[in-house]
């Protein structure tokens, strides 16, 4: 075991995989000469050369079609959207191209295209460039959705997306990037889709955070836990699949829960979660569902009023121990 | 090159698949009305030539995409005539078990990445597709077939720029039909040859006439050898007619008798009988061999595409994902 950053992890992996196998490449904006505009691939095109590390012009949706034409036939790329908030201009090729063509195929087409995408507010970005677009895209069958929010996550769960041989929209937190951790150093270690982690055991309540939110989340449980309620952390690391077993395990030991996450509230990834658990584990609930999740406006500009949007610790805090205490 | 410096089976194969892309979709035309086929047909008919010539100066190993006027892009690329009825009856021996349609169909053995329901979706695929041969350095081809009104996408823009940029063996085909949907070129572009746009993109941009076969023929050979030797991506545009409605149904109340009755003059298939047996002196008899075995072929294919089951409801779930989690459901 090693400690590195998140974004270490995430260049790790790709210059493992492209060692590994010579179909696997990058292309995106700026992900050459720039090393990325978050100098995640940094020196990847020194390593590769320019064949296999492709800066491209500011086209999205030509860099997911060709993501996808090269991967049916017979290359594993690697598609670099710098920010999620650019994700709609590449609309079509995502949602009427690339999430379905395996299916309209009856099944045939190899789809192996990891699309990498930054998500989240990196402060004062506003409405643009700080958005948590993962919701957007629950809602087209044929994706699947990763939002990995710690450094071997992020290694385990790119290296099962570029292996895979399904279409991964794999989602990097702005704010997660310097963020370290213990990494496996095992060549083929791989986090599998469909598997939550419980980051944190409690009985009191559950948190289902998503991606920038687990850091967040484990603090209210380190303020929480002064108060003397012990919170249990889930993290769902992929949302499609989802681990809905190890959520709902949760539940029914606490009986209350919050989700967490920075997607706007309406519709977000919680919208999903909150459902299930109310199809599936109603029986289990003491009280409400809670989400804590940024308020319905465009994220904006100025650092008060961003702060005032952005779900907190302080929201999860209160939103937690207000189940609690309604309790009995 | 004149007519009778080609081969007569050049000659004759290129006239068997203009014949079997017009029969074919004359035949799935009436098997929609007769209830085999359930959802809607955008038909080619009038537009075989293109077809027929860019893909006869494909290889086998070549790839192309289509659009949703593409049954005969698929039946020229070499697609079998039984599966694509059965996917048009929505049968699991379809090419995609009864879960394309005529929108969708693909077959990756023979090159086909996909028909497509979106204008200009499939021309980034193939430029996806250039970009492996490029990478995996494979002599190979992707042509991307479209129409003009996909010329005003802006994917066809991103595509090209991005083709002319990397030099990507591909090869822009434009099928310019006169028609985006129901409204003329004329209102929708604001240039009538749309091979200019190539300039923009580094590339040549070439016209053609779209009725001729062997115009057609010709200049995507050209193109294609251009693209195996490092020299990059081509648009042609070759100038065609769609004789029938933007879908079958289509009231066509936006253009005249008179501006169709003109273009069935030109009809390619016609005119391409009437040059083989006028100017390379083929026997009839031979025309009319061919003649017959597309109609055998036909048959076959209705009576395939008729006998064989429709999907089992639940098998609707199957085939999103390759990988299974487990048995996670998604």
């Amino acid at each position: 075991m090693r400690t590195i950053t998140y974004s270490q992890a995430i260049y790790e992996t790709m210059r493992e995989e492209m060692e590994r196998d010579p179909n696997v490449i990058l292309i995106g904006e700026d992900v050459g000469a720039f090393g990325g505009v978050w100098g995640v691939s940094g020196d990847l095109v020194k390593l590769f050369g320019e064949d296999r590390v492709r800066d491209t012009p500011i086209s999205e949706a030509a860099i997911v079609g060709a993501g996808l034409g090269s991967a049916m036939t017979g290359l594993r790329p690697i598609v670099e959207i710098m920010f999620g908030d650019f994700l709609p201009v590449a609309g079509d090729q995502l949602v009427n191209q690339l999430a379905k063509a395996r299916y309209m195929s009856g099944g045939k087409a190899n789809v192996p295209v990891t699309v990498r995408i930054t998500t989240g507010a990196p402060g004062s970005a506003a409405a643009q460039h700080s958005q948590s677009p993962e919701g957007w895209f629950m809602n087209v069958p044929g994706f699947k959705i990763a939002v990995p929010a710690t450094p071997a996550d992020a290694k385990g769960l790119l290296r099962s997306a570029i292996r895979g041989e399904d279409p991964v929209l794999f989602f990097e937190h702005k704010m997660l990037y310097a963020t370290k951790g213990e990494v496996s150093d095992d060549p083929d270690f791989c986090v599998p889709f469909g598997q939550a982690a419980i980051r944190r055991e409690g009985r009191d309540v559950t948190i289902v955070a998503i991606g920038g939110m687990l850091p967040k989340a484990l603090e209210a449980a380190d303020l929480l836990a002064k108060e003397g309620i012990l919170a249990e952390v889930i993290d769902p690391r992929t949302l499609v699949p989802l681990d809905k077993e190890t959520i709902l395990a949760s539940v029914r030991k606490t009986s209350r829960v919050v989700i967490a996450h920075e997607a706007h509230k309406r519709l977000g990834p919680g919208a999903e979660i909150a459902a299930m658990i109310a199809e599936e584990g109603i029986g289990y609930l003491d009280g409400p569902i809670a989400r804590v999740a940024a308020r319905n406006v465009p994220l904006p500009y100025s650092p008060e009023l961003e702060n005032y949007v952005l779900p907190s610790v302080a929201d999860i805090v209160e939103k937690a121990r207000g189940l609690v205490q309604n309790r009995s | 090159m004149p007519i009778t410096d080609y081969s007569t089976q050049k000659l004759l194969h290129l006239y068997r698949q203009m014949l079997l892309v017009r029969e074919f979709e004359l035949r799935a035309i009436s098997e929609r009305r007769a209830g085999l086929i359930p959802g809607f047909i955008h038909s080619c008919v009038g537009q075989e030539a293109t077809a027929a010539g860019a893909c006869a100066a494909l290889e086998p190993d070549d790839v192309i995409t289509s659009t949703h006027r593409g049954h005969g892009h698929l039946v020229a690329k070499g697609g079998e005539p039984k599966y694509m009825m059965a996917e048009l009856a929505a049968r699991t021996t379809g090419y995609c078990g009864g879960k394309g349609g005529s929108l969708h169909m693909t077959d990756f053995n023979l090159g086909i990445l996909g028909a497509n329901g979106i204008v200009g979706g499939g021309i980034p695929i193939a430029v996806g597709a250039g970009l492996t041969f490029q990478v995996k350095r494979e002599s190979r081809v992707a042509l991307s077939f479209f129409g003009d009104g996909a010329t005003n996408e802006g994917a066809f823009h991103e595509a090209l720029n991005l083709a002319g940029l990397w030099k990507l063996p591909v090869i822009f085909f434009c099928e310019n039909n006169l028609y985006g949907e129901g409204t003329p070129q004329a209102k929708q572009a604001p240039v009538a040859d749309l091979a200019i746009r190539a300039s923009s993109y580094a590339m040549p941009g070439v016209t053609v006439d779209g009725n001729d076969v062997l115009a057609v023929y010709e200049a995507t050979q050209a193109a294609a050898d251009r693209a195996r030797t490092g020299g990059g991506p081509t648009l042609i545009e070759g100038k065609t007619y769609r004789q029938r409605g933007h879908y079958e149904g289509d009231p066509m109340i936006y253009r005249s008798k008179e501006e169709m009755d003109e273009w069935k003059g030109r009809d390619p298939v016609v005119a391409f009988r009437a040059r083989l047996l006028t100017e390379a002196g083929i026997p009839e008899a031979e025309i009319i061999a061919i003649e017959q075995a597309v109609q055998t072929t036909l048959d076959e294919a209705v009576a395939f595409a008729a006998a064989s089951p429709k999907p089992a409801p639940e098998t609707a779930l199957e085939g999103v994902y390759g990988e299974t989690h487990g048995g996670l459901v998604f």
